[in-house]
């Protein structure tokens, strides 16, 4: 089997689960009632009258958990070969991991003392 | 018939074949017993009787009828879409988790090879990094059903749910390095027949579990958390913020994401039978001598399956025994406790690997 044919069952299973999707959000359309009202096309906020959604801000704590989320989340990406060919690197592979690991556990210890990770 | 058998037998035929029988008579029965299995067993574990009314005359199946019935409700419900909500995006937000879902077990296999023909869908070289880049497609689904419904609440339980997904998929990364390690591939095929060795003569196979005791901790608690299920339901926490991101979603839409979430409890189940307990492998069956190909097919099946239901029993009974985490403490669970335990999980095994070697 090629490497690209090897992917094609891939995009077929992704267009099934586009289809299935697409099948359930048109059936609605098709067989469910259609009563609009003024009322019924409010947001669901528990009953509290609305004063819209102006001035909505996230906390900052969400950016700095994306921020720490992607250097974490790359320089693992870089870990992986080492994991797999591990017995092949020997020593000097665990050596070098291991300088690049306490770079990691460095950047951890900071955002840790910086307060990134307190979420209280 | 030999030009049948050959027409059948092209690749892309056959892929569409095994896609069916996979999906079709495997992941979505069993993801729709689950939505009856998991009302059922919280009744059982609260005392209750939990739902037996749905009735033809007098036949109700002690329930099994709800499952139609809830299927034909949510069918003939209306469509709503709140004032407000940008239309194209709360369109395409359920798309992604059932993509998500649904390609999982496009590279799990259910049996072994029979000379050529294998039981699974394909086995792509990266293997489970490629589960890894389809499980975060299940974020975009959050933040854009949170973000395009014009409500607070939706906008609550779609932060709330990115921040979490995106914490635990660090780690989730990081806890199944040990299995690679072990297994020296990513490969899920090689994996799967690494598992199938032993130790102490024939005495403990070579599972995941017995390998990567930890791993297996840290990515099922990973997995978990990553699916959004109690004791990490805090984007969908009922009692502050109603149901979350889908808030706004209703009748088939809303049932979109219900089944994402049942077919994808299924497809962590495969993929934990599948990485931690020996994949389809039957553990001794070697000893069998001549054991005909047929039944160590049937009995490879019976397997995996009896072990992917049990682990979808174990994160229903998960669900409603553990007290959920408020988002806090689900935050620094996943940063303070469960990341340094997988750095050190990576470097134990390393070590041990090394000097065994």
């Amino acid at each position: 089997m090629s490497i690209a044919s090897g992917y094609l069952p891939i995009l077929i299973m992704i267009v099934l689960g586009i289809i299935l999707a697409g099948l359930f959000s048109c059936i609605g359309l098709f067989l469910g009632p259609k009563l609009r009202g003024e009322v019924k096309e409010k947001p669901f906020e528990s009953g509290f009258i609305r004063d819209g959604m102006e001035g909505q801000r996230y906390d900052v704590k969400f950016y700095m958990t994306a921020l720490v989320f992607l250097i974490f989340d790359v320089e693992v990406i870089f870990l992986y070969p080492w994991a797999v060919q591990i017995r092949e690197l020997g020593w000097f592979g665990f050596i070098a991991s291991s300088v690049f690991l306490g770079i990691l556990i460095l950047g951890l210890a900071y955002d840790w003392k910086k307060g990134a990770l307190e979420w209280e | 018939m030999d030009f049948l058998l050959e027409i059948i037998m092209t690749p892309a035929i056959l892929a569409c074949l095994k896609i069916a029988v996979i999906i079709l008579l495997f992941a979505m029965p069993l993801g729709t017993l689950l939505t009856l299995m998991e009302r059922k067993w919280s009744a059982m574990i609260q005392d209750r009787v939990g739902p037996n009314r749905a009735n033809i005359g007098k036949f109700t199946g002690n329930g099994l009828l709800h499952i139609a019935a809830d299927g034909l409700k949510s069918i003939f419900k209306e469509d709503t879409i709140p004032k407000g909500a940008n239309g194209f995006l709360y369109l395409i937000a359920p798309f992604f988790g059932l993509i998500a879902a649904v390609a999982i077990f496009a590279i799990i296999p259910i049996a072994g090879p029979i000379g050529n023909f294998t039981f699974q869908v394909t086995d792509v070289n990266p293997g489970l990094l490629f589960i890894f880049a389809i499980t975060s497609l299940n974020v975009y689904g959050a933040v854009l059903a949170g973000t395009s419904s014009n409500s607070k609440f939706a906008l609550l339980g779609g932060t709330r749910a990115s921040a979490q997904m995106i914490s635990y998929e660090v780690f989730m990364g990081l806890a199944l390095m040990g299995i690679f390690m072990v297994y020296g591939t990513t490969r899920v095929s090689g994996i799967v027949n690494g598992q199938n060795e032993y130790w102490f003569g024939n005495l403990v196979p070579m599972w995941g579990i017995f390998t990567q005791p930890l791993g297996f901790i840290l990515f099922f608690t990973a997995l978990v958390a990553e699916t959004k299920r109690a004791p990490f339901d805090a984007p969908e926490g009922e009692s502050e913020i109603v149901a979350g991101y889908f808030l706004e979603y209703s009748g088939m839409r809303w049932s979109a994401f219900m089944l994402a979430e049942y077919v994808s409890l299924v497809g962590v189940a495969a993929l934990m039978t599948t990485l931690f307990f020996g994949g389809y492998h039957v553990p001794w069956l070697h000893l069998w001598e001549n054991a005909p190909q047929w039944i160590v097919t049937i009995l490879q099946i019976l397997k995996f399956t009896f072990f992917t239901v049990v682990f979808c029993w174990f994160q229903i009974q998960l669900r409603w025994t553990v007290p959920k985490f408020r988002f806090d403490q689900t935050m620094g669970l996943g940063w303070k406790k469960l990341l340094p335990l997988s750095l050190v999980n990576i470097i134990v095994t390393a070590l041990v690997i090394l000097t065994l070697a």
